[in-house]
């Protein structure tokens, strides 16, 4: 049966796009309330010089050696952002523009330059290329396992443990950062480790869903749970079956139209959340819209 | 030199230096804008989702027209504008979220809309993908009419309206008081964002051009003392990096456009934000060691005088390595410092037990205006 | 004497450094500096144990940073601290916090319940998470606090003075020796200030120590019997009676004296 779902390409297109975006809300979930979540813009950025400096070092593609190399680039990233902004001359945001676009062309030069050597091209660097992800198998046992469902399945679940086990750690560190530090949790640690996840999780997506989609699986499907819930632990959940869903809904129309698969499930995420503004339960806008009618007719009496 | 004039007067060079320095104007100007109403990475929003406005243009003209390509940038640009407005108005996202989702969400409709010319087999589709990174080599003569009519589109407006931009800029609350229509001028300045950004999609693209707004007003920053001198200073800034940049890549063969520019740009600011007068960080490194040295010599003048008035002695020697212990490092050097300053002197004490160190009158008054003893005149 | 002379009078009659274990807090030599500029210079401050101290001083004058240095928030550029006679780390879970209202977000998906057990999360250490134990004294913090009834309620749809006493709940649950609390009564209204001042008197009275950043100089007397005042240096520091004089308000305020004459103490 295992043999056969691995055998099942759009089965394999869907459960990689939705590991991914599992993989990406589960930090982003904590990035969005914490007021970061671009800097996941300026690590999945760039990453790709993070990519490419270690293919010129080692040679490999893929691997723990890539997923190392990219949480190195990743808090390099964040650490220069926060360098240049401490500086007190750089507003932070400015920072942020000012670091991942530098860090970014250094890598797409470096592309350029050995373009013929790297699978790699400017295109995958943007959008990835999810629907050719059945073609790079891996052996593991006996079945051909998709190189990219199984290193999003790893990511997936090294997030999950992470989040899972300091869930009341995180929390109060994203909730109030002054009292986490005085009670002896290292908020600041926590947050690199966090950051440093995102960029892992950042380059084992990178082949299939590229730079940019990524911002989005980490960003929106949080966000739209953050319209539909009060409780932090329902947040991750929604975020999680929201970014399931966007994958299925975004392969099939992809599918019907011929366009981009990975382009489209990042659509759908768009979706999804255009759905939790409008019908969200409390702060949706047609909810506030009753609400505000009901006071009105109650008060003139 | 006849290389070199051979080279100035080649066409295609022409063009790219020509289209350079209005890009480097207009994104230098508004750039000023956005970096002083911490809009920065708003302009990255705009410029990504500038994409799906360019594949619109392309299908609604039918082929590979600037002007409608880039007024679909503009369309989708302000649309995403939108978008972030709505968003930080009327849910409880914070702006960052906002500005990711209209980013991310824009820019992978775009995609999707690549595909879709791709899939359509159109000849001229080829073309698109230099949006991406931007290619300065692909600018045609008609191209620069076009970008330098919008240019100056966007800095008529800025020029009409500069008393007005700058204050709500520096002091939106006062500008409103003053009955200034806050709100229409802040969207007015967001639209102009969006109109700098469409000015250099051909030539930097749609994923880098959030950097030329950018770094351009942060290197002017550093320089300039009023508005005047940063937009001026940021538009040269503009200028400088975006030449630079275009005709390198014009030169050696297969280096995309966009990051050479914003690399251009990168280096303007390192150098501005390290040398630059007053706000240089190399002069503010050496006004901090002077600072803390000049700490460090209060705390030891303090401990001296509060040793002295403990013993009931003003001119109470001080043993040095007491000094050191107390605070924790070798004194010596401070000591010294402050004995070139006139506000200590070595005293012998006793020859077998090291030196002593006793404060002048100086040295006293100084100790006792840090410790508060005797208020400033002034308060 | 000052102490910072009276400990160098020990080193040089070559006694260990001094703990001072009869001390709720101890301070010496603190000084504190962002960028170029000193924020707190050469402080030395002791404040013994079961008092209620009050931290006045004018904007800027440092208050926060003191007890975000006492925390270990603020890294100092030299100085040395003491709380019971221990260093900060090692009594940790004796001391409780509460931060300005202000730096939080009270948008943040979560009940008033959780907000009041993450007082627990110092004793519960890495990876443990809160149980029912927890939540039972969390619950017994709110009723304490008048806020039981409000325990499910999503935090952002409180006001600002319920905001405020569950902070104060969630610091009663850290059953500490030593509290400092950061402006607890600015922008609170006047039932919740007064449900502040009387628990925090019950603490007191319990033997703790409370240490509390206050902005209002016209209640300082009625409230607090110890008193800290500050403006970079310490002015004055000592039992409320004595130190809350006009003359130490002016060298405090300086010329902002004028202002603040209606709680000026006569002359």
């Amino acid at each position: 049966m295992l043999a056969a779902a691995l055998e099942n390409i759009p089965l394999m297109i869907v459960a990689t796009g939705a590991l991914v975006g599992i993989a990406a809300a589960l930090p982003g979930t904590f990035l969005v309330l914490r007021g970061s979540s671009l800097l996941s813009d300026a690590i999945s950025h760039s990453i790709v010089l993070g990519i490419v400096l270690v293919w010129m070092m080692s040679g490999a593609q893929s691997g723990p050696l890539q997923l190392i190399g990219a949480a190195v680039t990743g808090l390099a990233t964040v650490f220069l952002t926060e360098l240049v902004a401490g500086t007190g001359r750089v507003k932070n945001d400015a920072a942020i523009g000012l670091v991942f676009p530098a860090l970014f062309s250094i890598g797409v030069l470096l592309l350029n330059v050995y373009a013929r050597d790297v699978h790699i091209d400017q295109h995958t660097v943007l959008l990835g290329e999810i629907g050719f992800v059945w073609l790079d198998t891996v052996a593991l046992g006996a079945y051909e396992v998709p190189r990219s469902l199984l290193s999003m399945g790893a990511m997936c679940a090294i997030n999950l443990v992470f989040v899972v086990l300091l869930f009341k750690e995180l929390k109060l560190a994203t909730f109030d950062r002054a009292l986490a530090a005085a009670l002896g949790f290292m908020p600041g640690l926590l947050f690199y480790a966090l950051l440093a996840l995102t960029s892992a999780t950042a380059v084992a997506a990178f082949d299939a869903v590229g730079a940019v989609l990524f911002i989005a699986f980490v960003i929106v499907p949080p966000s739209a749970a953050y319209l539909l819930t009060d409780r932090l632990s329902l947040m991750l959940l929604l975020s999680a079956a929201i970014a399931t869903l966007s994958s299925i809904a975004g392969y099939v129309v992809a599918v019907l139209f011929d366009v981009s698969i990975g382009g489209m499930m990042a659509v759908m995420t768009g979706l999804f959340l255009l759905l939790a503004f409008l019908f969200g339960p409390r702060y949706g806008i047609i909810a506030q819209a009753l609400r505000r009618r009901r006071a009105a007719t109650v008060t003139p009496a | 030199m006849n290389g070199a004039l051979a080279f100035l007067s080649d066409y295609t060079i022409q063009n790219v230096a020509f289209g350079a320095a209005i890009l480097g104007t207009i994104s230098g100007v508004l750039g000023v804008f956005a970096v002083l109403r911490q809009q920065s990475l708003l302009g990255d929003a705009l410029s990504h989702a500038a994409l799906p406005g360019i594949c619109l243009g392309f299908l609604l003209a039918g082929s590979r027209s600037l002007p409608a390509i880039l007024a679909g940038a503009l369309l989708t640009g302000i649309l995403a504008a939108l978008v972030i407005l709505v968003l930080t108005s009327r849910t409880r996202l914070k702006t960052d979220a906002a500005i990711g989702i209209s980013l991310s969400v824009f820019f992978a409709a775009g995609v999707v809309l690549l595909t879709y010319i791709q899939g359509t087999g159109n000849a001229s589709q080829g073309g698109l993908d230099t949006f991406l990174f931007g290619q300065a080599a692909a600018i045609l003569r008609s191209d620069l009419y076009v970008m330098g009519a919008i240019a100056l589109v966007g800095l008529g407006i800025v020029a009409a309206f500069w008393k007005e931009f700058k204050l709500v800029t520096f002091d939106p609350d006062f500008a409103g008081s003053l009955g200034m229509p806050v709100r229409r001028i802040e969207t007015a300045l967001t639209l102009l964002i969006a109109l700098a950004v469409v000015v250099g999609l051909q030539m930097v693209g749609v994923v880098l051009m959030a950097a030329m707004v950018i770094a351009p007003a942060v290197a002017a920053r550093q320089w300039a003392r009023s508005l005047g001198a940063m937009v001026t200073l940021s538009a040269l800034a503009g200028i400088v990096a975006g030449a630079s940049g275009a005709l390198l890549s014009s030169l050696a063969s297969g280096l995309a456009t966009g990051p050479l520019i914003v690399l251009a740009a990168t280096l303007l600011v390192i150098v501005s934000l390290l040398f630059a007068p007053q706000r240089g960080i190399l002069w503010s490194v050496i006004r901090r060691r002077r600072a803390a040295h000049h700490l460090r010599g209060r705390q030891v003048l303090a401990t001296i005088h509060d040793l002295a008035s403990a013993h009931h002695d003003t001119s109470y020697p001080a043993e040095q390595s007491m000094l050191d212990a107390y605070h924790g490092l070798g004194t010596g050097a401070v000591l010294s410092r402050l004995e070139g300053r006139g506000l200590v002197r070595r005293t012998t004490h006793m020859p077998q037990e090291g030196p002593h160190w006793e404060l002048t009158e100086e040295g006293r008054a100084q100790a006792r205006e840090s410790l508060g003893e005797t208020p400033p005149e002034s308060a | 004497m000052s102490p910072s002379a009276d400990r160098a009078l020990d080193l040089q009659n070559g006694a260990e450094p001094l703990h001072e274990p009869g001390l709720a807090v101890h301070v010496e030599d603190l000084t504190v500096s962002y960028h170029e500029k000193p924020v707190l210079f050469d402080i030395d401050l002791n404040v013994p144990p079961g008092v209620m101290c009050a931290v006045v001083g004018p904007n800027g004058a440092g208050k926060s940073t003191l007890i975000k240095s006492i925390l270990g928030l603020v890294k100092p550029t030299s100085g040395h601290i003491t709380l019971h006679g221990l260093s900060y780390r090692e009594v940790r879970s004796r001391v409780g916090y509460v931060p300005q209202r202000s730096t939080v977000d009270w948008d943040f998906p979560t009940t008033v319940l959780d907000v009041v057990t993450m007082g627990l999360y110092g004793r519960l250490g890495w990876f443990k998470r809160p149980g029912r134990h927890e939540r039972r004294k969390a619950e017994e913090a709110l009723r304490l606090v008048g806020m039981e009834d409000f325990a499910r309620r999503q935090i952002s749809q409180l006001s600002g003075g319920q905001q405020q006493r569950v902070f104060l709940a969630r610091a009663l649950v850290q059953e500490a020796d030593v509290y400092f609390l950061d402006e607890p009564m600015a922008g609170v209204d006047a039932t919740t200030e007064r449900a502040i001042v009387k628990i925090l008197g019950r603490l007191r009275d319990a033997g703790k120590t409370v240490i509390v950043v206050h902005h209002d100089l016209q209640t300082v007397t009625t409230y607090f019997d110890w008193l800290v005042l500050l403006n970079v240096r310490v002015i004055a520091q000592g039992p409320v009676q004595e130190t809350y004089t006009a003359e130490n308000l002016r060298a405090a305020y300086g010329g902002q004296i004028a202002l603040l004459d209606r709680g000026a103490p006569a002359e």
